[in-house]
């Protein structure tokens, strides 16, 4: 029998049975144990392995992401928790000039085991500095390994994998996965880096969805699927290292490559995916490609903008549609907005 | 014990004079930031702990290095960019690392190992082990802040350490005064309410005292971190290996205070000649060891560009 849980569930079964199993996992962030517990990810977690292995931190993210360097330095595995990845902008310095290059600079003889766990997203007027998702910043970064599931299976799968491995790993999450319900096995598995999911099989066109952008990938495939389009959808799952293979197989099937990233485009994880497609599959000049993200722009709050800034299903399925007719037709999907943008309510 | 002081300070000293003259032969083909003139705080404060401690420091990190017994040859190979240096000659002079000597590496980036300490030490206090950990950083981090942070976070949790600062009077070519309202850093540990010291003329045997009265107390659990502020003086320029008082930002005047309290000239004056000698003898015989080592070590190969970015696979297996 199925056993559905929810993504933000799915995070927090793999951390609570990965610190049930191994006594160096730790978890620390503002608000981890509080009533809130970061949209329920930790909860119950305090309770269950006491203040030492769970704890609150000063509004201190640079420090702390040292504090857990450190740590790890000495054999934890601090799991450091951060509720929008805006704020993880502090922490830039460990990240980038201490976590991402400890190994290589002592010459192999430190790790870093670090898995920083942040959520990105939109939602309910968070505006510019609360719905940020900057993955391209860390996938830019060589030792740091890049992870941004989108099912609740892969949620708990690759928080394992990120816990286990001895690297640093950067852990995203979008908002609007969090409510997102799916089977999860109760055991422990783990999900391997660097492997991406076909998620439909289609043979006109191939959508490529990072993060909460493959949900809409896949509402644009059945928008696509009524007016006789078949898409193919694939979630990378992992962007660093990044599963070049199973995205150039789908597109010298489909000849048409649509990238759909839950951030911007500019020197974003799309631009880095399409320029691989691109050195690979040099010389066939029948394959079409585009990108879609944020507008390029800071993101607003009011809701009739803030609806622009994002692609969704409709536009995803408009813009597959108009490449696979060469921009000679277009056609806009009835459209009802996602159950999950419309039923999240702030203020957290 | 003067015989272990000297011991170290004066492998300090000599090690950095090679350094310094080897420099312009281009063999050491990085940035090297010399300890002449502040042996005294790595030497009192490491000489104070147990081996099993853990010290992080900064990319001026080789007194530091050599004081907590890190290994000389390798020191040295890594300087020289040597696939046999303690970094595999991927780090060179700036980050150093011998974890088996308890020297967990050092950074570039003025502050950033401070944390490092506070993360270290409070896995040893959830592991229950009796290790210190001491953070060793510049008047420079404290402008830093996660300066700041870890002091915070190390005084709200209790932690098993101490804070060094090795106050140089400079950031670079920057005064402290010119950078901070006053002299009074150790006030700023105060105000965490961290029992702060400070040491004003780098005496090597008053700076081991504290360290050692601090880590008893830390060990014994009737104490959370601590902070020593020790006042020191750079003697050659920032980075490389020459003088640099005819510059203009400081002075020789400046300088000579410091010169006369030399503590290698200090602990040397206390050994009998005879002791002396031999342990300068045995010291010079060891660098020139180190730098032969480092001369006929081969470069890393070209594959070692790609080594060392990731853990290779875990060792259980993905399902």
């Amino acid at each position: 029998m199925e056993r559905i849980l929810t993504y933000a569930e799915a995070v927090r079964e793999a951390t609570e049975q990965e610190m049930a199993r191994d006594p160096s996992v730790i978890v620390l962030g503002i608000g981890v144990d509080d009533f809130k517990a970061v949209y329920g990810t930790t909860r119950g977690l305090l309770e269950k392995f006491g203040p030492e292995r769970v704890f609150d931190t000063p509004l201190s993210e640079d420090g702390m992401t040292g504090v857990a360097i450190g740590a790890a330095m000495a054999g934890l595995r601090p799991i450091h928790v951060h509720i929008r990845m805006d704020f993880v902008m502090l922490a830039m310095n460990q990240i980038v000039n201490i976590a991402a290059k400890a190994r290589y600079m002592y010459g192999g003889t430190v790790s870093v085991p670090i898995v920083v766990r942040s959520v990105i997203g939109r939602s309910w007027g968070q505006g510019a500095q609360h719905s940020q998702a900057l993955q391209a910043l860390f996938m830019h970064v060589p030792g740091l390994r890049v992870v941004a599931p989108s099912t609740p299976y892969d949620a708990k799968g690759c928080l394992i994998m990120s816990i286990r491995d001895d690297n640093p790993v950067m852990f995203i999450e979008h908002r609007m996965l969090h409510s997102q319900r799916g089977h999860v096995p109760s055991d422990l598995y783990a999900v391997p880096f660097g492997k991406a999911r076909v998620l439909a099989k289609g043979s006109d066109i191939t959508l490529v969805g990072i993060s909460y952008m493959t949900v809409e990938c896949l509402r644009a495939q059945r928008y696509l699927g009524e007016v006789g389009i078949s898409a193919e959808v694939i979630d990378p799952v992992c962007l660093s290292p990044l599963d070049i293979e199973t995205i150039l197989t789908s597109v010298k099937k489909t000849g048409r490559l649509l990238l759909v990233d839950s951030g911007w485009t500019v020197c974003g994880a799309s631009a880095e995916i399409l320029a691989q497609v691109a050195e690979h599959l040099q010389g066939m000049p029948q394959i079409r490609w585009q990108r879609m993200g944020f507008a390029p722009v800071p993101c607003p709050t009011t809701k009739n903008l803030e609806n622009l800034f994002y692609p969704n299903a409709q536009t995803v399925a408009s813009t597959a549609f108009a490449m696979v007719h060469d921009n000679q037709r277009s056609w806009v999907p009835v459209h009802k907005e996602a159950s999950e943008i419309v039923e999240f309510k702030g203020p957290f | 014990m003067y015989e272990v002081f000297y011991r170290s300070l004066f492998r300090i000293r000599r090690v950095e004079e090679e350094v310094a003259k080897i420099y312009p032969s281009d063999k050491i083909k990085s940035p090297v930031h010399l300890s002449i003139g502040q042996e005294a705080v790595a030497v009192g404060a490491c000489e104070a702990l147990r081996p099993t401690d853990v010290v992080f420091g900064t990319y001026r990190g080789h007194a530091l290095y050599l004081a907590k017994h890190g290994n000389l040859k390798k020191m040295i190979a890594e300087l020289y960019g040597k696939v046999t240096g303690c970094a595999k000659g991927k780090g060179g002079s700036m980050h150093l690392v011998d974890a088996a000597a308890g020297f967990m590496g050092t950074s570039a980036v003025v502050g950033t190992t401070i944390p490092h300490a506070v993360g270290y030490a409070y896995a040893m206090r959830l592991q229950r082990r009796e290790t210190v950990v001491a953070s060793f950083f510049g008047d420079g981090a404290v402008d830093e802040g996660i300066f700041s942070e870890s002091l915070n976070f190390a005084a709200l949790k209790r932690l098993p350490l101490i804070f060094i600062c090795e106050n140089n009077f400079y950031s670079i070519h920057s005064h402290q005064l010119a950078r901070q309202p006053a002299s009074n850093i150790v006030e700023r540990a105060r105000a965490y309410a961290i029992p702060a010291d400070r040491i004003e003329d780098n005496d090597v045997l008053r700076i081991y005292d504290v360290v050692k009265r601090a880590a008893e107390a830390i060990r014994a659990g009737t104490s959370g971190p601590r902070f020593l502020e020790c006042m020191t003086y750079r003697w050659k320029e920032h980075v490389g290996p020459n003088d640099d008082f005819d510059k203009g930002y400081r002075s020789i005047t400046e300088a000579e205070p410091w010169f006369a309290k030399d503590q290698v000239k200090r602990i040397r004056d206390l050994l009998v000649r005879e002791i002396r000698e031999r342990i300068e003898a045995e010291v010079e015989a060891e660098i020139r060891e180190a730098f032969e080592f480092a001369e006929r070590s081969p470069f890393p190969p070209d594959e070692e560009l790609y080594t060392d970015v990731f853990a290779e696979a875990t060792q259980w297996s993905a399902s």
